[in-house]
């Protein structure tokens, strides 16, 4: 293991959120079991009160979690140099098994804790509180995934040695290479490149129809969820090339680094903060029958197509610019 | 109302209410504020010291080849430099002489080094800022050194390093060439090691296996091993005294909860009363999480701030020896004021994070209180 100082943060930050969010799913298990409004029981009440702690929980939580999710980048990147061939955070996740699967399931619970958070918004909103077990049972669905996320980080960090050899991140990106990331890295630039910007103007022209007429808020969500994944496809196979204008170079990491302005950062929290609002504006699609919901639900549908469209405009908006103003040009395959 | 707005006037809230309790909130941010100092002043010192070996060492030869008999470094012969003049890539293969000499009136060691392009005349030295601060000698000097043969040899200081190289120069002695053979008794064709460069980096590794094979009795040493042992040491020391201070980290979270859980009558009266007059459990929560963070904000913001000015302005005097370690002859220098975005979050996680979850159960608790059974008390 390696005493670094933000590997101590990290492993520590895991274990609390961790603590939080089981501490929270034990009272949402208790509140799914028992909950009945009907009820002037003193469990219920005592349930009521306790739908407050689960609230305020898990949003500490879920801001811990995005924070967390920069700093194992940032220490990754920041130890690449412990290690022969790694020359950014690729290599250094690369190191054993546990690194990437750890950043993914990072990734994927900050989505679902977004999705959560919005959830938990609406329901909030009524005075019937319709979504209470549907939410806490996507607490229980977030809770084995958190867990395992800490028992790879901490797998992650605690077979780290130093001085292993390791890919560094040009082998590991590319294309030459088999494996998930160097799948993606291969998949050819130019259909990427239609795919990620008709993704976005789907993003956008679903958006903005919905905030003109209010219908067509499935589409806005379906897309806006799908462009997560695209837009991560196609981070590695022509975004990143472009700033580092280096035809081979995929390594979705390397853009944090100073060289680059800290550019990777403003893409990061413009595609969460997108995936994020469109797969929650999906999620509350199937609860705007909701009586009491009714008036709450389009309402919150439309801020998060708001939020969706800047987030995504800023994100195409990065990418264009670089490429209109960059002497790189990447055509051929 | 807008959200906004909203949030606007339950911050002013909180600020007044922070006010009304101003010592029993001073005395919490005071120690926060001293928890945070202690961890920012290692991570920032840590951090620091590694950046200043990295740029150190950025001029130094790329491998050093040492002979090893019986698995301890000896003299290298000079025969050893054509053997690796032949490998392919390689460019200014130099002998290099150096050695220790302990000065027993002073109690220090000194590192005495043959002199580079141009050389110093015979008997004549150049030394570093630790040396002349030690023996209290200045440029034209003479200063006797005891030799391997017991016998004492006079040298003259024709310079004195500058301060700002003090960090590589400060226990230095720099002689001629022959002078340091007949001081430490080196053979003629005898080195202490040899430097090489490499044209392509990225050929390191594979020129340090072939020396491997064609000398069996040396070792090379990669710059990029050294830059790493001294990356994990560094890394492991600071690691180690966060370790130690996770007790002092756990006491604070203790201590806030303790804070945070105790309410007096007062603050008890005034939820009452917010709820009473209409206020929202969720906005009671919202007001005690909002008076967490002006309170960690505060401390947070001062902790890091005094551990800025106590590394880089006072050269780090509280752990300087634990870090550094310690010698007789220490370099006296300033350190380069620098931050990464990411030393401070790392230091969030390691104290905001755990104080706002010492106060969150606590906070949920006082908020969800029944407005009439505190009002009858």
């Amino acid at each position: 293991m390696i005493l670094h100082p933000a590997v101590i943060a990290l492993l520590t930050g895991s274990l609390i959120v961790s603590l939080m969010i089981a501490y929270a799913a034990f009272w949402a298990y208790k509140i799914i079991d028992a909950w009945d409004l009907q009820s002037g029981s003193e469990q219920q009440l005592a349930l009521e009160k306790k739908t407050y702690l689960v609230s305020t929980l898990m949003t500490y939580a879920f801001g811990f979690q995005v924070l967390s999710f920069f700093l194992l980048v940032f220490v990754a990147d920041d130890l690449h140099r412990l290690f022969v061939g790694a020359m950014c955070a690729a290599g250094t996740l690369n190191v054993n098994e546990y690194g990437y699967p750890a950043v993914v399931l990072k990734v994927l619970n900050c989505l679902l804790g977004g999705v959560w958070l919005v959830l938990n918004h609406t329901d909030n909103q009524a005075s019937d509180y319709p979504l209470i077990r549907r939410k806490y049972s996507l607490l229980l669905v977030i809770v084995p995934f958190l867990l395992f996320e800490t028992g790879q980080l901490w797998s992650y960090f605690l077979n780290l040695k130093a001085h292993v050899i390791t890919s560094c991140c040009g082998s590991l990106f590319s294309t030459e290479e088999e494996g998930f990331a160097a799948g993606l890295a291969a998949l050819p630039a130019v259909p990427m490149q239609v795919l990620f910007f008709g993704s976005m103007a789907l993003v956008m022209g679903s958006g903005i129809f919905f905030l003109g007429g209010g219908s067509g808020g499935k589409i806005f969500g379906v897309a806006g969820t799908l462009a997560f994944p695209v837009s991560v496809a196609a981070l590695i196979s022509f975004i990143s090339v472009c700033f580092y204008e280096l035809p081979t170079h995929h390594c979705p990491f390397c853009i944090l680094q100073r060289e680059y302005h800290y550019v990777g950062y403003l893409i990061y929290v413009t595609l969460l903060g997108g995936g994020i609002s469109g797969a929650g504006a999906w999620a509350l699609m199937s609860f705007r029958s909701v009586p009491s919901l009714k008036a709450v639900v389009p309402r919150i549908q439309k801020r998060l197509a708001w939020a969706g469209l800047v987030f995504y405009a800023v994100l195409s908006g990065v990418v264009i610019l670089k490429m209109i103003f960059s002497d790189f040009v990447l055509i051929g395959y | 109302m807008s959200l906004h707005e909203r949030h606007r006037n339950i911050i002013d809230f909180a600020l007044s209410s922070l006010g009304r309790r101003w010592k029993k909130n001073l005395a919490l941010t005071v120690v926060y504020a001293f928890v945070v100092f202690t961890l920012a002043s290692v991570v920032f010192f840590t951090e620091a010291v590694k950046s200043e070996a990295r740029a150190v060492l950025r001029g130094a030869p790329e491998i050093v080849v040492q002979r090893l008999m019986a698995g301890r470094h000896d003299l290298i012969p000079e025969s050893h430099i054509d053997v690796l003049r032949k490998i392919t890539g390689t460019r200014q293969v130099q002998g290099r002489l150096w050695g220790y000499y302990f000065e027993p009136s002073t109690g220090a060691n000194y590192t005495v080094v043959a002199s580079g392009e141009p050389p110093l005349e015979p008997g004549t030295i150049a030394i570093g800022q630790g040396v002349a601060r030690t023996l209290n000698a200045g440029e034209g000097d003479l200063i006797p050194l005891k030799g391997s043969k017991g016998d004492y040899a006079s040298f003259e200081v024709v310079r004195v390093f500058s301060h700002e190289s003090e960090l590589v120069s400060s226990d230095l002695i720099e002689m001629h060439a022959d002078d340091l053979r007949a001081f430490f008794g080196v053979p003629e064709d005898y080195f202490t090691d040899i430097t090489l460069k490499v044209r392509n980096e990225k050929e390191l590794v594979v020129v340090a296996d072939k020396i491997r094979r064609l000398l069996p009795d040396t070792r090379p040493i990669l710059r990029d091993e050294i830059l790493r042992t001294y990356d994990s040491l560094f890394d492991w020391r600071s690691g180690l005294l966060l370790v130690i201070f996770a007790g002092a980290v756990a006491a604070f979270v203790i201590f806030a909860w303790d804070k945070a859980t105790s309410l007096s009558m007062e603050e008890r009266r005034e939820m009452g009363v917010l709820k009473a007059v209409g206020w929202e459990t969720s906005e009671v929560i919202a007001m005690k999480s909002w008076e967490g963070i002006i309170i960690s904000l505060a401390a947070f913001f001062g902790g890091t701030v005094l551990a800025y000015v106590h590394v880089f302005f006072s050269s780090a005097f509280i752990f300087e020896p634990v870090l550094k370690g310690w010698a007789v002859l220490y370099p006296r220098f300033q350190l380069v004021p620098q931050i990464d975005p990411y030393q401070v979050l790392a230091l969030f996680f390691l104290t905001v994070v755990p104080y706002t979850v010492a106060t969150v159960i606590p906070t949920w608790s006082a908020a969800t209180v029944d407005p009439d059974s505190i009002m009858r008390l």
